[in-house]
């Protein structure tokens, strides 16, 4: 079987697998993180240490969909509301007890160089394998200008990243907020401040909703709300666009400084992809805060086979290994074209692509009656009665292939595995990309007239 | 509307158990967020009165309780009464796509009764345009299903309706004739209550039996929606008949939902194997009952009844005498009864009678239960109404008769289907009945 263990991190951190906790709730005390090693995780963030602060109750909000819950997930909880020295204390014990496993202590200070000095002494002086720091949480310590009040200001990153780098003899990560238009910016600071990783997602910036009952927002803090960070898999796709930005970056990716990615990791699948993207370690939060450190097994065991049928042997031969397809949309070929293609032996001919295609996208999907007659829908009669009558009048929806832009809406509406496939079919044009087009026959893509006649020319024909 | 006929009877209680319990609200949820919402959905084509049905589960979804509610009664005013009657597995469920896929399918029965149960416990009716602001009158004779539906349809559109039935109680079979396990006589009351609420009148315990009744009927309004159902159940038409101990399976059925029948003993036998026979003999069972026969001159693969339902009876402990017929009924000495009977078999077309096979049956009540004949007494007073097969012949989309003034639908046309298909029929009469006169009026 494949080694999934993570060796020499940012130079120096080694753990059994690449799943750490991520700085947040689950990594509260000491006691907590050796359950989690005892159950199989990787490294533990620890959560952060730093400033005095008091936390209020409630504290989170989810969003649930469609029958499930906590697809989002909202927190306004700070940082530790422990003490500096209980929580060294505590991680001094745990890394004499679990010497094999990864522990990280997240910090966050006032921004001022004597004190991250002092508090990045502390915490290599109490045996973390490297340190995090938390230009992240959104929301509580931003407003005492922390987290990420810091970093939002790409030169705040570098600054600060600047004075740790001064005292730092372990690993030091440098946590993104994603609450910025552009992510590379502040791991560019990042890399100029000699930062030996980055790491990202933080949370997003986010209401979860109001009480439709109490008309409150949810939580509610003695009748007030407000913004929370956001996690959980609804992340999970804002995080591996970050994540490949930064991997696919000039600076950045060149620098081949590793990252530990997060944000909404829950499966093994979700594992796989931050990995394929450019990530080298892995932090999880949400999906452990909903069903405990259990969850582990299946990450660990599934990431594991799918590496095995995958021919893959470390965990560093998966990482960035799909970067190399990430581009931008100038660069793809206008030339390609897919369709997609309804397999009637398997659709249950529920007409969720019909109506998503007629009412949304392109109106080339029809439905035909078991007569093979095109038909409209509800064509039923009004005294139709019994599911005989039902089932046998019911009719097919089927793609016109020459209308169908390919856009991949039934696909993604379709309720049944493998029924809809999105088929290669010559399109009959050469390659091309926007680039090129813009390029050589600038004209083109500059003058709705030359386009006509170039799409007249080349045979694209739009419905 | 008086309920004081139904007692509310722990012992009929205890019997007569809900069949199928009632979704708790997240169990509800958690079926409706299962449905795929279907476009243009096979559930509603199956369902005869068309309910949006997607629409109406993912109202119960979102928490739009109400709006379920609305989307169900806007199709069915029965919708609480069809949610526990309706043989779903033929219908709505029958249809559901995850049959294709190998799944269970959407629970849609359980989730209308959800819908519906909570919105009669808001005590609210749905919305009808104030009675009179359309001038059309009609008179629906009986008080069931087809009838009930016929004259909410026409009040929701502001006509006047009024609901004529002979017994004590509208509702019909609702009321009446289904097993207590699927549909307490209570929740029926309950149903029609609401129907009244919508402005509909009621005038019950009145017979129309005579030429003048109906000229009177003819005087007050405008159109007469015929829901008469069937008649009094088939007679055996063997000698011994009308002795004590004899006691069709709709009688069975009434007596014991209206309290008057509590208890059985010994050994019962029904002649049938229909919905409504099993439904008796069910019944006989869970009033104590020893042993229940039901005897029936074919073979198992030729029963009307659902397979469901031929489960069921097996579950409940009925057992079952195929291709056995009786031949007489005599009392015993002991004031029980005999039924003698002969076992027969197929030949061509005919049943023929085995040699030396009589076999003589010691039992306690005898239960026939071969389908209901049609009244036709009444129908021959109607003029120009014609009657075919014993069922009354109307128009397939307006339930219009040969009399234009009269229009049918229910048991009386279609010779006794399910409850939904009365709906069905009751609505597309009101609907022609309000086309007509508004054509008129034009």
């Amino acid at each position: 079987m494949p080694d999934i263990g993570v060796r020499n991190f940012a130079g120096k951190i080694n753990c059994p697998n690449p799943f750490w906790l991520a700085s947040a709730p689950p990594t509260n005390t000491g006691e907590m993180i050796m359950r989690a090693f005892d159950a199989g995780w990787g490294g533990a963030v620890w959560k952060t240490i730093g400033e005095p602060v008091v936390n209020v109750s409630s504290r989170y909000s989810a969003t649930d969909w469609n029958g499930q819950r906590i697809m989002g997930f909202n927190n306004i909880e700070l940082i530790s509301d422990r003490t500096v020295e209980q929580n060294l204390t505590e991680m001094a014990e745990v890394k004499k007890r679990y010497p094999k496993n990864a522990v990280i202590a997240s910090l966050m200070v006032a921004s001022n160089r004597e004190a991250w000095h002092e508090v990045v002494t502390r915490a290599e002086d109490a045996g973390a394998d490297g340190l995090e720091l938390n230009f992240g949480c959104p929301h509580g310590m931003s407003e005492r200008g922390m987290g990420a009040a810091v970093g939002q200001v790409p030169e705040y990153c570098e600054q600060i990243t600047r004075w740790v780098m001064e005292a730092a003899k372990i690993p030091v990560i440098m946590k993104l907020t994603p609450n910025i238009t552009n992510i590379v910016l502040p791991a560019r600071a990042g890399v100029a401040a000699g930062a030996n990783a980055l790491s990202l997602i933080n949370t997003i910036n986010s209401i979860v909703g109001a009480d439709l009952e109490t008309l409150e927002l949810t939580p509610s803090i003695a009748g007030k709300g407000g913004h929370g960070g956001y996690a959980g898999p609804a992340v999970k796709p804002i995080a591996l666009n970050m994540l490949a930005a930064l991997g696919t970056d000039e600076i950045v990716g060149k620098s081949g400084i590793p990252i530990s990615g997060m944000g909404g990791i829950a499966t093994w699948q979700d594992a796989a992809q931050f990995l394929l993207l450019g990530a080298s370690s892995l932090q999880v939060c949400t999906a452990v805060m909903h069903y405990g450190f259990r969850v582990i097994e299946d990450l660990c065991d599934g990431l594991s086979n799918w590496m095995n049928d995958k021919g893959f042997k470390t965990v560093a031969d998966v990482c960035g290994h799909s970067l190399h397809r990430v581009s931008d949309f100038k660069n793809f070929d206008l030339s390609y074209r897919a369709v997609a293609r309804i397999d009637a032996s398997k659709c249950i001919k529920c007409d969720l692509c019909y109506v998503a295609c007629n009412d949304t996208a392109h109106q080339c999907i029809d439905l035909v009656s078991p007569q093979g007659v095109l038909v409209e829908p509800r064509a039923y009669n009004i005294r139709s009665n019994g599911k005989d009558q039902a089932i046998a009048t019911r009719p097919q929806p089927v793609v016109r292939e020459a209308d169908c832009v390919g856009c991949r809406l039934c696909y993604n509406v379709c309720p049944v595995d493998d029924c809809i496939q999105m088929v290669e079919v010559p399109s009959g044009r050469s390659e091309v990309t926007w680039s090129e087009l813009t390029e050589n026959q600038t004209q083109v893509t500059e003058d709705w007239e030359t386009m006509k006649a170039y799409r007249e020319r080349v045979g694209i024909h739009i419905h | 509307m008086s309920t004081a006929a139904l007692l509310d009877d722990p012992q009929l209680k205890a019997r007569f158990g809900e069949l199928k319990p009632a979704l708790t609200a997240q169990a509800a949820v958690i079926e409706a967020d299962r449905c795929l919402n279907c476009f243009d959905a096979p559930c509603t084509a199956a369902c005869p009165t068309h309910i949006d049905v997607p629409g109406f589960i993912k109202r119960i979804a979102s928490g739009n309780l109400r709006g379920s509610a609305m989307r169900i009664l806007d199709a069915n005013i029965l919708g609480g009464s069809c949610a526990r009657v309706c043989p779903v597995d033929v219908l709505c469920e029958g249809a559901c796509v995850m049959v294709r896929q190998n799944h269970k399918p959407i629970q849609i029965a359980l989730l209308q009764r959800h819908a519906m149960d909570t919105f009669w416990a808001s005590g609210e009716t749905p919305p009808a345009k104030a009675v009179g602001t359309n001038k059309l009158r009609v008179a629906c004779i009986g008080g069931g299903p087809a009838s009930l539906a016929c004259a909410a349809e026409l009040c929701r559109a502001g006509a006047r309706a009024t609901v004529i039935e002979r017994r004590a109680l509208p509702g019909g079979l609702n009321t009446y004739g289904v097993a207590e396990y699927k549909l307490r006589a209570a929740d029926s009351v309950r149903e029609v209550e609401m129907i009244r609420q919508l402005g509909v009148e009621f005038r019950c315990g009145v017979e129309v039996d005579s030429a003048a009744a109906l000229e009177a009927l003819e005087a007050e309004f405008d159109f007469v929606f015929l829901g008469l159902g069937l008649g009094a159940m088939q007679r055996l038409n063997v000698p011994g008949e009308d002795t004590k101990g004899v006691m069709n399976a709709l009688e069975v059925i009434a007596a014991y939902k209206t309290g008057h029948l509590r208890e059985l003993h010994g050994t019962v036998v029904v002649v049938g194997a229909g919905n409504t026979a099993i439904d008796a003999a069910n019944a006989a069972r869970r009033l104590g009952a020893a042993t229940v026969y039901m005897l029936y001159r074919r073979s198992e693969q030729e029963m009307s009844a659902f397979d469901f339902e031929y489960e069921h009876a097996k579950q409940e402990g009925v057992q079952f005498l195929w291709r056995r017929l009786p031949v007489a009924i005599r009392p015993d000495a002991h004031g029980r009864l005999l039924l003698e009977t002969v076992q027969v078999r197929q030949a061509d077309r005919k049943l023929e009678v085995i040699p030396d096979s009589e076999a003589t049956i010691d039992c306690d009540l005898i239960v026939p239960a071969i389908g209901q004949s049609p009244l036709t007494e009444l129908l021959q007073e109607l003029r120009g109404v014609e009657v075919r097969d014993g069922r009354i012949a109307a128009d397939r989309e307006t339930g219009q008769t040969g009399n234009p003034r009269y229009f049918a639908g229910g048991d009386c046309v279609n010779g006794g289907r399910e409850v939904v298909d009365a709906v069905a029929g009751g609505k597309r009469a009101a609907k022609a009945m309000l086309k007509t006169a508004e054509v008129a009026h034009a």
